[in-house]
């Protein structure tokens, strides 16, 4: 897929403007963190459990060899077979090879980034095969021709009313005068139009969440039923997954279970968690013949042993977009790649380069909410400002930028200037503006001032207050 | 793919900035693997006496919109089958699965239930099948597939009715796995259903029956010779 994220800012701009993107993330933040509150409320143990996840997965990411290797051996002993691929070209290729020894035309697919990250349905459209996306939101995406906005709810960037227009536009032979105004009648017509299509395809491709070593199993969860579907009906199921998938056994696989849903949703669990274990057993009345894990590195072994570890932790809840004060203002869209929000500005720069997704790690305050939901603890702001300080010493930043930086770093490295010249500004400051009290525009300051006034400071600068206070005390 | 394997593993130990691990810390892998430690089990489901996980397990399934009736014993399963469908105003066609433990069960008694037996069809509207488990944590339904228990039943029809004994009703997951394990296979597939088919993906509006089964009915058979127990907590 190709990335915007080299123009994150006029994306963001546009976002900010979009009044139906607006209105659905105002949804958002009403839905998604206050569901999280009561589900973490509901159960004592979910801080510790924190703890244990984040533990897991680093003992995991540690050994990642071993229970790859373990894995592998596993899925091939139940009769699988696993694929592993380096770069996107050899993952899209690994499932092309796999559709064209069954003579696959059609391809129904669960959700899965990983696919988007590689962007399969393009590649498989262009070598005759047509992919049919199967959860709600994948499939409303995919007529529209976006990436998706959201890591767990894809097309949360739409109201009901632009679904309704795209069923209209694409379901071309149901009655133009039907009644679309409920999501309950989008929601049965998608079940109406995509049931034949889940009877009909020849292969169908999931994701997975985890990857459990001990018994070479994938497991996905889904609350629409789509991904169960998508695997037992056709005659191949192929799961389309990353290294960093693995977990040692089926006790890890639970706890981090108890994380996911809690964090994702707010549900206690979610309606579907299904564990995949090779094809159809001898005497199975249904059921896929075939099981292939195609598993695709694409730069995450070069994040190991590395500043950037942690965020191989990631279980892909979304939490951390979810209480994003920047994603909600401008949507997941600006982020102009697959994965958007905190997660997504510390793992796109890693996938496609720094030099196209400079603007990300910026495009953060740093407030630490991503951090302080994060069911495995991955230390978002401090990877943000990793990243930062790559961008600084790779010279990314514009010269203007830069030598606003290397300016303020001479000022700020000798403290009595930095203390004299702050006191002037403030004093200077102070008197402009102390008829009003505030400022409308100040120069070189027009970013902020445009949508709001700049307070007038009253006079002194805290540092100066508190020299004096500090002789004050010990005066007395 | 077997160069892209070598390398990705080459470039896995080149990064954690150490060769492919010995023996003795692989066999000591081995063994963290074979051991199935549990970690953290949250005390909600795990301190409770068997009347208790059943109650929650009722409560927690009841929660995400699955409907629930209790029976005294499997023979009257049949009955309970029939009522949920004259309330649902649903047709009496059903597909049952190929179990044994439900070959037993009379449904003789209620003559005007259709039932076939054997995996879902396009177009069937109403299943029924056993359980491997269930877990109270969340009111949650263990299904494994099988040859007695086509995975296809779970999802196709609209409606899943799920026939759970009290004595398969543990408390967390890890018991789950447990009982799996004393059956000494993997199966190829096992369901966790927790409630109806749902999305959010509308304007997080939550809608059942995205995909799967729009109503989960569960039947919960209390055992007669596990009564007792519930009595003496």
């Amino acid at each position: 897929m190709l990335a915007t994220s080299r123009t994150f800012e006029a994306n963001a701009r546009a976002g900010l403007a979009n009044p139906i993107l607006q209105r659905a993330l105002a949804l958002m933040q009403s839905g998604f963190p206050e569901r999280r509150r009561l589900a973490v409320e509901r159960l004592p143990e979910f801080e510790a459990l924190r703890e244990i996840g984040k533990s897991i997965k680093d003992h995991t990411l540690d050994h990642l060899d071993f229970y790859l290797e373990l894995f592998e051996a596993n899925v091939l002993a139940t009769g699988g077979q696993v694929h592993w691929a380096r770069t996107p070209d050899e993952a899209c290729a690994a499932v092309l090879a796999i559709c064209r020894s069954v003579d696959a035309k059609l391809v129904t697919k669960g959700k899965s980034m990983v696919a988007e990250e590689v962007g399969l349905n393009e590649y498989l459209e262009e070598n005759g095969i047509t992919p049919v996306e199967t959860d709600l939101g994948e499939y409303i995406i995919q007529l529209r021709h976006e990436p998706p906005s959201h890591l767990i709810a894809p097309a949360i960037h739409l109201m009901k009313e632009q679904v309704a227009d795209t069923f209209r536009a694409e379901h071309r032979m149901l009655d133009q005068g039907r009644s679309l105004a409920e999501a309950r009648q989008l929601c049965d017509e998608a079940r109406a139009v995509l049931r034949p299509r889940f009877l009909a395809a020849d292969v169908g491709i999931t994701g997975a969440n985890f990857l459990v070593a001990e018994t070479g199993s994938s497991i996905i969860v889904t609350n629409e039923g789509n991904g169960d579907l998508t695997q037992t009906l056709p005659r191949v199921h192929i799961v389309m997954t990353s290294l960093e998938k693995l977990v040692p056994t089926l006790e890890d696989a639970a706890t981090l279970l108890r994380l996911l849903a809690r964090s994702a949703t707010g549900q206690e669990f979610s309606a579907y968690t299904t564990v995949s274990t090779g094809p159809r057993r001898p005497g199975d009345l249904d059921g896929p013949e075939q099981y292939h894990v195609v598993l695709l590195d694409n730069g995450r072994s070069a994040l190991l042993g590395g500043e950037f570890q942690d965020m191989l932790r990631c279980i892909r809840c979304s939490a951390c977009m979810n209480h994003c004060p920047v994603y909600a203002a401008v949507g997941g869209h600006a982020y102009g790649w697959v994965y958007s929000g905190p997660m997504g500005a510390v793992l796109t720069p890693s996938l496609i380069g720094l030099r196209e997704a400079v603007h990300l790690p910026n495009a953060s305050t740093l407030c630490g909410r991503c951090e302080s939901v994060c069911p495995v603890k991955i230390p978002l702001p401090k990877m943000l400002r990793h990243w930062r300080e790559r961008e600084f010493s790779q010279k990314l930043n514009p010269p203007v930028y830069r030598a606003g930086l290397s300016l303020w770093v001479w000022v700020a490295r000798r403290p009595r200037l930095y203390h004299a010249l702050a006191e002037l500004a403030s004093r200077a400051l102070g008197w402009l503006g102390r008829d009003r009290g505030r400022f409308r525009t100040l120069p070189l300051a027009n970013g902020w001032t445009a949508v709001r006034d700049m307070p007038a400071p009253e006079g002194r600068s805290f540092h100066s207050l508190w020299a004096e206070r500090q002789s004050g005390d010990t005066g007395e | 793919m077997n160069e892209a394997r070598e390398q990705i593993l080459a470039a896995i130990q080149r990064s954690l900035k150490r060769a492919r691990l010995d023996a003795a810390r692989e066999t000591e892998l081995r063994e963290r693997v074979a051991a199935h430690r549990r970690n953290l089990i949250p005390a909600r489901a795990a301190a409770l006496d068997d009347t208790g996980r059943i109650d929650l397990f009722v409560a927690m399934a009841e929660e995400v919109q699955a409907t629930v009736a209790r029976v005294g014993s499997p023979a009257a399963v049949p009955e309970a089958v029939a009522r949920y469908l004259a309330t649902e105003n649903l047709p009496a066609d059903l597909v049952l699965a190929p179990d044994p433990s439900l070959d037993d069960l009379p449904w003789d008694a209620r003559p005007l239930l259709r039932i076939r037996r054997g995996p879902a069809e396009a177009g069937d509207t109403v299943s029924l099948t056993p359980c491997f488990a269930a877990i109270a944590e969340t009111g949650t339904l263990m299904l494994v597939s099988g040859p007695e228990t086509p995975t296809t039943l779970n999802f196709l029809p609209d409606t899943h009715i799920v026939l759970v004994y009290a004595d398969q009703i543990v408390a967390t997951y890890e018991d789950g796995w447990d009982r799996l394990r004393t059956t000494g296979r993997m199966p190829r597939a096992i369901n966790f259903v927790t409630g109806p088919s749902r999305t959010g993906d509308i304007e997080q509006r939550i809608e059942l029956g995205a995909h799967g089964p729009r109503r989960l009915h569960i039947i919960v058979v209390d055992d007669p010779q596990k009564a007792g127990d519930g009595k003496d907590k």
